[in-house]
């Protein structure tokens, strides 16, 4: 089998793989970094977005073998190291960005892209760059108000609650 | 001001930590060593007859432990159907036998025939396509009156013909209904369809079963939102293992919408196998074999008729409802077109007479049972879709058509088995008619004809009957299960709180919120408190989580295991400060003797439990820990007043949602950010039943709306910032918190009120259309209005 070699959260990260085996199964399986998730198999959801040399990407529409030398961010390196959250990650908790949970590692990693690329995004970006990451739980109103927050807007006024 | 971390506060949510950083334990998390994988070969046609199977070119493939076909589930049990339902002639429902591999025949697209289980995944699925299969093709049934005509083909060929029952409530009513429509001065007439659903919960389900030869104990990890009731129903039902030897553990499950409820047949496999190799056996879900494998939703055809007098009172409504079973009975399936519909009939109005039949129908499709609602939104959307159009047709103003029928007194029991405790819909509806800038539509309207587009206002108002259940009353209904909630309340000896539930958090919060109302009762700080769920290991028998239950029902039996716990601890105090028992007061955590300065700490008191040297040990146990089962009384109805206003493109037939306003009675709130954010997603799913959502098959069974590419759910620029409002709601009257649950109100409220909207948005451009069928797509509308010339 061949094998890949790649930087995954500042650590290098080797492992065997099949030519089929997909950058998501390689980051859950071979390196148990179990964060990122699975949510569809269409490359819809958007729940299994990681960040590949700077780029949003979904890892389940990416071969393994693709990503070979190049710098991948997961959900588990976005913390500080002492667990601290970074400001995304702390929008989502004070505005209530999330609820089950499963789809929120993609959320965090998409509303990372965006703000790197446009760093007051109105709401209607927002809502447009969120196209693919679907949530079911939260009607997106507090992920949307979330990176909104992120962004250092006011969200004070939006929408009554 | 509610105290920090108490009932009534916003607390932020502890569950946010391990979820935002990537730490969750979800079912596909857990792999254990020596693990090997199944995958299920599914039959591709929706009918037909299993004439061989050959398995032994897959057999020889790499990495190929075993292979199972229905042969080898021939002992097991049906995979159970929890709730008989009993039709208008006092007969019970048909009961079809539902394998775990299929039998003989196969009845949907989507039903498993081999389970292939290697040491990869990928190995897995590379054998199934090796497998050969001889399935001759039947032709399928789909529409549910074609499966009901003379001469169709047979879901179940054991059975006469493909109804499963034909129910009627209230059949003592029927000739009285019939009657009160045949006098009255109007009767106003909707036929329309309450489209199929797939819930799409975004983890997809997952099972991994494990068996220990030691201790002969199987353990299921499982995506479930009551891991007691798989439980029982897999052990008792299927499998036959005894509770004691059955360990069911759902841990983080990532959303359930009602989809997780149920036994399914993957569940059974997995511990069976784990068993029969003598390894954990693990199968995950793809979204493709979701889509043909969970539970659906909805999918009812109903012609409703509201009749009123010359005053335009309500004297009687009359419903007739296909309701699609799918192949098999899912485990609440019968429930929820009978039980959790017809009661829900009356909604918020004083209509003296109701009629409601169902039929229930076995077609080729995958089988549908509950999902955010379940049953209530099918009643407020028929029911409400005939106000609207009542208010239409007799030039009256919708509000006070509502207003003029509304029940002001309670408790009032309705014509349909059901006591609504309290409420108060003039306020609801007061609350939305300030809330909602009613004033300024004709503006808003004016502004939007500007730019070429139709803007419509749409009212609904609703009940529903959540806090599922009382036992006995349910029992009498035909649920083979109690519907209480379990609590154990776990004081340690320094103090800390274990709160063992039989609640399941599957996005809800409970691991915030529940600590709220302990903490609260015990004036300790939230932070003493943890939440244990999901693990039948260390949580007393429960019902779970769905039908807005948890709080009204598990949070419930949490105050009364808390009120033994401060039963307990007061007579311990007492001891301590030598002062009558009935003198001891609790406070912000302390112990203190009526009218003195005398006081002893809620630590130091909980250690004298533990550590009983200066105790009454002759008239009292050590130790502090109470359990305590709670069974409600009545159910708890929660209701609303909510109002959209939609633009329509007349040209594309887009609609948009422009405002959702609510008003919504819960009850007491525990936490009120937790309670938007469950009205935001509830809001969300009826936005998407009204305007995206459709499951449809064509004429051979074949799902067309089979991925996320085919099936429309709502993303983020489909839905607005909502205005949404729960403060001041009527507490219920039978349980300790006054609590009525939040989790199913937006997804029952907002699909009326989307459609009366987009009607209203027509009609205001002279379109002269009554009613579009959910999905209101844009080519639905636009044909609509093609079709109005």
């Amino acid at each position: 089998m061949p094998q890949v070699s790649m930087t995954v959260n500042g650590k290098p990260a080797t492992g065997q793989i099949e030519g089929r085996t997909l950058l998501v199964d390689f980051i859950r399986e071979t390196l148990n970094l179990t964060g990122t998730h699975v949510g569809c198999d269409t490359s819809q959801c958007g729940a299994c977005v990681v960040h590949v040399n700077g780029k949003a990407v979904k890892s389940c529409t990416m071969f393994a073998a693709e990503a070979e030398g190049a710098d991948v961010l997961t959900i588990e390196g976005v913390a500080a190291p002492d667990g601290t959250l970074d400001t995304v990650q702390q929008a989502f908790h004070e505005h209530h960005g999330l609820q089950c949970g499963f789809c929120t590692p993609g959320m965090v990693m998409s509303a990372k892209a965006l703000l790197a690329e446009n760093p007051t995004p109105t709401e209607a970006e927002i809502r447009d760059y969120l196209e693919g990451n679907i949530c079911r739980c939260t009607g997106y109103h507090n992920i949307v108000k979330a990176i909104m927050a992120a962004s250092g807007q006011d969200v004070s006024k939006i929408a009554a609650e | 001001m509610p105290k920090d971390g108490g009932i009534g506060a916003s607390t932020k949510r502890r569950e946010d930590a391990r979820f935002l950083t990537g730490i969750g334990n979800y079912t596909d998390d857990i792999n254990l060593r020596g693990q090997a994988y199944v995958h299920f070969l599914r039959s591709d046609l929706a009918h037909g007859r299993i004439n061989d199977i050959d398995t032994s070119a897959a057999e020889a493939m790499p990495g190929v432990v075993r292979i199972f076909t229905g042969k080898d589930f021939e002992t097991a049990g049906s995979i159970p159907c929890g709730w008989q339902v009993t039709d208008r002639f006092g007969n019970p429902m048909k009961e079809p036998r539902h394998p775990v591999l299929a039998e003989g025949k196969v009845r949907h697209v989507g039903d498993p025939i081999c389970a292939i289980v290697a040491e990869t995944r990928e190995q897995a699925r590379d054998a199934a396509e090796a497998i050969v299969l001889d399935i001759e093709e039947l032709p399928a049934v789909i529409d549910m009156k074609a499966a009901l005509a003379e001469g169709s083909t047979k879901v179940h060929d054991e059975l006469d013909d493909n109804l499963c029952f034909d129910w009627g409530f209230v059949e003592e009513n029927k000739e009285a209904v019939d009657e009160a429509i045949r006098n009255a001065a109007h009767v106003t007439t909707v036929e329309l369809i309450n489209n199929r659903l797939v819930p799409n919960a975004m983890e997809p389900r997952v099972a991994v079963g494990d068996y220990n030869r030691g201790t002969g104990e199987h353990t299921l990890y499982t995506t479930s939102q009551n891991p007691h009731v798989i439980r029982l129903l897999m052990g008792a039902f299927v499998l036959g293992i005894p509770e004691h030897k059955l360990r069911v553990v759902a841990p983080d499950v990532g959303g359930g919408f009602g989809s997780k409820i149920y036994h399914y047949a993957e569940e059974a496999f997995c511990t069976y196998a784990a068993k029969e190799l003598n390894r954990p056996v693990k199968w995950t879900c793809t979204r493709s074999e979701a889509f043909l494998s969970d539970a659906q939703a909805r999918d009812h055809v109903t012609k409703i008729e509201l009749a009123l007098d010359a005053d335009n009172n309500f004297t009687a409504v009359r419903t007739m409802t296909y309701a699609n079973m799918g192949a098999y009975l899912s485990t609440f399936a019968p429930s929820i077109p009978t039980w959790l519909h017809g009661t829900l009939m009356a909604g918020n109005y004083k209509t003296p007479l109701v009629y409601v039949n169902v039929k229930a129908v076995f077609t080729n499709t995958v089988p549908v049972d509950a999902y955010r609602g379940a049953g209530r939104p099918e009643a407020t959307y028929q029911l409400e879709r005939a106000i609207d159009k009542a208010a239409r047709e007799l030039g009256v103003d919708p509000i006070a058509l509502r207003r003029q029928n509304f029940i002001t007194e309670f408790p009032y029991a309705t014509p349909v088995a059901v006591e609504y405790d309290s409420g108060d819909f003039h306020r609801l509806m007061d609350k939305l008619e300030s809330r909602a800038d009613f004033a300024g539509f004709a503006a808003r309207r004016a502004e939007s004809e500007k730019n070429g587009k139709l803007r419509g206002l749409g009212i609904n108002c609703f009940i529903e009957a959540c806090g599922i259940a009382p036992s006995n009353l349910v029992g009498q209904l035909g649920a083979r299960a109690g519907l209480y909630e379990s609590a154990t309340v776990r004081v340690n000896a320094t103090g800390g709180i274990t709160v063992m539930t039989g609640s399941h958090s599957h996005g809800q919060g409970h691991e915030t919120v529940f600590p709220q109302v302990v903490a609260d009762m015990l004036g300790i700080d939230a932070s003493m408190v943890e939440i244990e769920h999901g693990d039948t290991a260390n949580t007393p028998m429960g019902m779970g989580t769905y039908g807005s239950r948890s709080i009204a029902v598990g949070g419930s039996a949490m105050v009364r295991a808390t009120e033994k716990i401060i039963a307990k601890t007061k007579k311990i105090a007492s001891h301590l400060l030598e002062a009558s028992e009935a003198d001891i007061e609790l406070k912000d955590g302390q112990f203190t003797v009526a009218g003195t300065d005398k006081s002893v700490a809620w630590g130091d008191v909980t250690l004298a439990a533990y550590v009983p040297h200066n105790y009454p040990l002759e008239d009292l146990e050590p130790g502090l820990e109470e359990t305590a089962f709670y069974d409600p009384n009545n159910f708890t109805y929660p209701a609303g007043a909510y109002a959209c206003e939609v633009e329509v493109d007349p040209e594309t037939g887009k609609v948009t949602i422009a405002r959702f306003t609510t008003a919504d009675d819960f009850g007491n709130v525990i936490n009120p950010m937790i309670v938007d954010g469950q009205v935001h997603g509830g809001l969300t799913q009826g936005i998407g039943q009204a305007l995206l959502e459709n499951c449809t098959y064509d004429e051979n069974g074949q799902l067309l709306s089979a991925s996320y590419m085919d099936y429309a759910m709502p993303r983020a620029d489909d839905v607005p910032f909502f205005s949404i409002d729960h403060s001041n709601g009527t507490p219920c009257t039978h349980n300790p918190l006054g609590v009525k649950g939040c989790g199913e109100a937006g997804a029952i409220g907002s699909t009326p009120t989307v459609v009366n909207a987009v009607v209203d948005a027509l009609q205001s451009g002279g379109i002269k259309v009554d009613h579009v069928d959910m999905p209101v797509s844009p080519s639905r509308v636009w044909q609509a209005i093609q079709a109005a010339g």
